[in-house]
């Protein structure tokens, strides 16, 4: 790859979009931890309630809708500008 | 009116709303109306048969026995969605590029279009889902008895097989109306997929009814809810950590593997773009969905009766407490839940089935294949609907068998580990460029055959499949092969079990395959396509043919995907390719073209093998094997490049060499024109000069000579008028100075009055005609028109040679254009002079010299005139001539401009 084609500095808007593509690749894996966690409260001396894991299960399960409406509505905003921006950069490859 | 009674009358009005939205969906779809049939919202809805009855019904059961553990079923799914820009977004853009039309497609296509691999996913599937739609027949027999129970008026119980069969039968009938309409899978099936739109908002209505009913009207608010969570049996978190991890997976790669939502997903998706409001709604969904399970399950197992069977608990609440509508809507919710499953699995199943299995083996045993006669559309329909009542049939025939038991209940989970083992050649194929086509089928078979071993056959009970001993001691008596502790593995819940050892065990086997074998040709281009699909959509296999097999092609074309489909696609790819007519240069790009298109009916392995029978084999060109080896050098790509352009120097260079072959031959033509015009004129002037010479010079003719000889100098003279005219006619046509006679009448009219002056038929010329699809009204000229089907009747009765001549009249009325084809039975005009015959003194059989070769360069002059066109028509039995008009002309001021226009143009051009 010359470095011709791969500029170290890329426009501002293109580098938020990568970072907001960052966050939609990322956020699949922290939702799996998390919600793996009330399985630690077992452990724990009196157990965890139902009701406790439910809370919480289904106000994270609220909280990945909403990130993934707001990551997914900043993809398309992005993406709908394309043209309109200069053709050099966005001729290369995402690499996604 | 009884409860029952009032549940079968809502049921079945349910039934013909469902048929109507499915109807008026398809009908908006084909009118071009109905764009919000394409909106994203539908399409997220769509996606919710995820939820069938077994989650409906079954969730709370599943709850009331082991707590918070029944979430995990749709956490996984959650996780995916969110996840889209990981793996759906790929999926997705790799089915549309490559016009996949399922699962077992897809894996082909991967792996280098092995039919092998699309035959071993499609019987898998079968064998996975089958008894998956006869659970779901058993939630609609079981929902409809619990009512039956209740009412104390009703005499007899329904027969439950009864009630399945019906449910069953009806459902064939819906998914074979709306969901083969057209044979080509990558279209839309718009009716479908609207009618499981709404049932997504019935079933998700039904059980928020049920929800809101229990939490304030039973439990009297949230608060009162939660206490009584708190003090049922399922109030303590006590699931094991194996199950929660092992289950969220599981139900995560089924939704990617599951046949159903594969088609939903990927072949009905009708923009990339709607995944991303998916990935936020679709998990909405699913949370409204989980959200009032717990304390149905909670509220059920505290007020029902114990031994209530708690699957139907979201029933039996409200029936107890005398809610007899809220108990119907949530019949309906269920209802729903199931058949949406049923018919989109159906259609998953059947496209599977008759593209990789029922296809290829007609295929083979119809003869030569790709080039019999007759129509294999119809073949390929019917082998779809077959296909449908086949698969609800064993459905039907396994919920017999098994007697609508508990085993059946628990088949949800065993159906997603089997379908699970598609997921290493799913996303090794999409993400792994040195996956292999053995390292795929040894992966699937050998997780196939654990599953099997391990879960599938045991569910059925001890000695049912299985016997104890093999329970007990292993299959032949070797103890590390029991079917519940594989590899010593004791203890372990036996969905986990078999989940661990058959995705481990398919996972190693698909790596260690691939890593070992060594891939065809067009693996590796199929697999730098999937791979590489977000980045850049690449290269393919190039095709390599020659002029010759166009009409080939478009004779194949046209018997799979119809007349009207393939000629529009020949047509417009010769347009886009410069050439007039139907036959484009057979070049890579339209050969690869032509085989999408054909995939998109047939599946991948299938289009290519047949394609392959006409072109020849595949040719590999530099810039494909640069796409394999991945070596982005410049060097390489420049003279991938130089290949291009002198392919693109040749292709010219030979059109070229046509036109200047064409010039030439129409210059020799002249030449022999003028020769032969000066032959016309003087064979009656010399006819005319020596038989008034006679008049002049004798004196003593009688009457009756003087009358014959003044006859035939008046014959002759008209012979010579007729000919001047048709030059004069040309002339003036070709010079736009014509003036066009606009009248309105029939097609039928017209063609009665073209046959009268043809001569019409006599005992070896006959006309077949369709005077029911004549009846069509066009504002045209109709004198010059008519002159134009004089002319080309005239011509088939000319020129056809075979006993007895039939031609062929076809009209057909395409949006406001007319389109009247005229094809008869004789041998047709060869390919080499199809391009000259519309030029003027172009004369095809100079044995059967009849006129001056004027005639359809006239018809063709006319047609231009008219705002249409006339052409050729290859890839008939013989000689076919397709007119082509618009119904009603333009008013008479821009036919003025036009001509002047084209006048203008002509003068300009010398």
């Amino acid at each position: 790859m010359s470095p011709e084609r791969l500029p170290v500095f890329l426009a501002r808007r293109h580098y938020r979009r990568r970072r907001v593509a960052d966050a939609a690749r990322l956020l699949p894996l922290t939702g799996a931890i998390l919600f793996c966690l009330p399985l630690v409260w077992k452990g724990s001396p009196e157990g965890a309630s139902t009701v406790g894991a439910m809370l919480f299960v289904f106000g994270l399960w609220v909280v990945l809708v909403v990130l993934s409406a707001v990551i997914a509505r900043h993809l398309r905003a992005d993406e709908t500008e394309h043209p309109a921006r200069d053709g050099a950069a966005e001729e290369r490859p995402d690499t996604s | 009116m009884t409860v029952l009674n009032l549940l079968i009358v809502v049921c079945l009005s349910y039934v013909v709303l469902l048929f109507a939205v499915a109807f008026g969906a398809d009908r908006a779809a084909r009118l071009g109306r109905g764009s919000w049939l394409r909106s994203p919202i539908v399409y997220t809805l769509s996606l919710s048969i995820y939820c069938t009855a077994w989650t409906f019904y079954g969730a709370v059961g599943f709850a009331a026995r082991s707590g918070l553990e029944f979430v995990t079923i749709y956490l996984g799914p959650t996780l995916v969605m969110i996840g889209w820009w990981w793996t759906l977004r790929r999926l997705v853009r790799v089915g549309r590029s490559q016009r996949i039309t399922s699962i077992a497609d897809l894996i082909s296509s991967r792996y280098g279009k092995s039919n092998l691999l699309a035959v071993l996913v499609t019987v898998l599937a079968v064998v996975a889902t089958t008894p998956y739609i006869a659970l779901q027949l058993q939630s609609v027999t079981l929902s409809f008895a619990a009512f039956a129970e209740t009412d104390p008026t009703a005499t007899t119980l329904p027969d439950m097989q009864s009630t399945a069969l019906w449910v069953a039968v009806g459902l064939a009938l819906f998914t074979i109306l709306f969901g083969t309409r057209n044979l080509d899978a990558n279209e839309r099936h718009h009716g479908v997929v609207m009618a499981i739109a709404m049932e997504a908002v019935v079933k998700l209505c039904a059980l928020l009814a049920v929800g809101v009913f229990v939490v304030w009207g039973l439990a009297g608010g949230v608060a009162g809810t939660l206490e009584r969570i708190e003090a049922s049996g399922i109030s303590r978190f006590e699931v094991s950590g194996a199950r929660w991890v092992g289950l969220t997976m599981l139900s995560a790669m089924a939704l990617l593997c599951l046949p159903r939502m594969f088609q939903v997903m990927v072949v009905e998706n009708e923009h990339e773009d709607h995944l991303r409001t998916a990935a936020w709604a679709f998990p909405g969904y699913l949370l409204l969905m989980s959200l009032f399970v717990l304390p149905i399950a909670a509220l059920g197992l505290d007020l029902l009766p114990t031994g209530a069977n708690p699957d139907l608990f979201v029933l039996t609440l409200p029936l107890m407490e005398g809610r007899d509508g809220l108990a119907i809507l949530s019949f309906l919710g269920g209802f729903s839940s199931a058949t949406s499953m049923v018919i989109v699995a159906a259609i998953a199943l059947s496209t599977m089935v008759s593209n990789h299995v029922v296809m290829p083996l007609w295929l083979h045993y119809s003869g030569t294949a790709a080039m019999v006669s007759g129509d294999m559309r119809n073949v390929a329909l019917m082998a779809r609907r077959l296909s449908i009542a086949g698969v609800l049939f064993l459905g039907y025939v396994y919920f017999r068998i098994s007697g609508g038991g508990t085993a059946l209940a628990a088949i949800g989970l065993i159906a997603f580990v089997g379908v699970a083992q598609f997921l290493p050649a799913l996303m090794g194929g999409l993400f792994w460029r040195g996956a292999t086509r053995t390292g795929a089928l040894a992966g699937i078979s050998i997780g196939a055959a654990v599953w099997l071993y391990c879960l599938f056959l045991p569910s059925f009970g001890p000695e049912m499949v299985v016997p104890q001993s093999v329970f007990d001691h292993g299959l032949f008596g070797l103890s590390w092969l029991r079917p519940r502790a594989l590899f010593g593995a004791e203890g372990m819940d036996p969905v986990i079990h078999a989940l661990m050892w058959s995705m481990l065990l398919n996972l190693a086997a698909f790596i260690l395959g691939s890593l070992l074998s060594f891939p065809l040709p067009l693996e590796r281009l199929q697999g730098a396509q999937f791979v590489n699909a977000v980045e850049h959509s690449g290269t393919q296999a190039g095709w390599s043919g020659g002029m010759a097999q166009s009409e080939d092609l478009l004779i194949m074309a046209q018997r799979i995907m119809g007349a009207h489909e393939a000629q529009a696609l020949f047509a417009a790819a010769a347009r886009r390719q410069g050439v007039a007519g139907y036959l484009p240069e057979p070049g890579p790009d339209f050969i690869q073209e032509l085989e999408r298109a054909l995939a998109g009916s047939v599946g991948a392995a299938t289009a290519h093998a047949m394609i392959a029978q006409i072109v020849g084999g595949t040719a590999v060109s530099v810039s494909d094997l640069m796409a394999v080896a991945d070596e982005t050098a410049q060097i390489m790509e420049y003279s991938s490049r130089l290949e291009v352009q002198s392919q693109e120097l040749a292709r010219t260079a030979r059109q070229l060499r046509q036109t200047n072959e064409m010039l030439t031959h129409i210059s020799v033509q002249k030449d022999e024109f003028l020769s032969q015009i000066s032959h016309e004129l003087r064979t009656p002037m010399t006819s005319i000069r020596a038989f008034s010479e006679i008049l002049r010079d004798t004196g003593d003719l009688g009457p009756e000579e003087q009358k014959k000889y003044a006859a035939i100098i008046h014959d002759e003279t008209v012979r010579l008028t007729r000919l001047l005219d048709d030059l004069l006619d040309l002339s003036v046509l070709e010079n736009g100075q014509v003036d066009l006679n606009i009248q309105s009448g029939s097609l039928t009219g017209l063609l009665d009055r073209a046959v009268r002056a043809a001569g019409g038929e006599t005992g070896d010329f006959v006309i077949r005609r369709d005077r029911k699809a004549e009846q069509i009204e066009l504002t045209t000229d109709l004198d010059r028109l008519a002159q134009v089907f004089i002319n080309l009747i005239s011509n088939a009765h000319k020129y056809c040679e075979a006993q007895p001549a039939v031609l062929t009249i076809r009209p057909e009325v395409n949006g406001t254009q007319l389109v009247v084809d005229f094809i008869d039975n004789g041998s047709g005009i060869q390919a080499s002079k199809q391009a000259m015959i519309f030029e003027k003194f172009s004369r095809i059989g100079v044995s059967k010299a009849g006129g001056a070769g004027l005639g359809l360069a006239i018809c063709r002059e006319i047609m231009a005139r008219l705002g249409g066109d006339i052409s050729y028509l290859p890839g008939q039995k013989g000689a076919a001539f397709r007119v082509r008009l618009p119904l009603e002309i333009d008013g008479p001021a821009s036919q003025q401009g036009r001509s002047k226009e084209i006048r203008s143009k002509e003068t300009d051009s010398p």
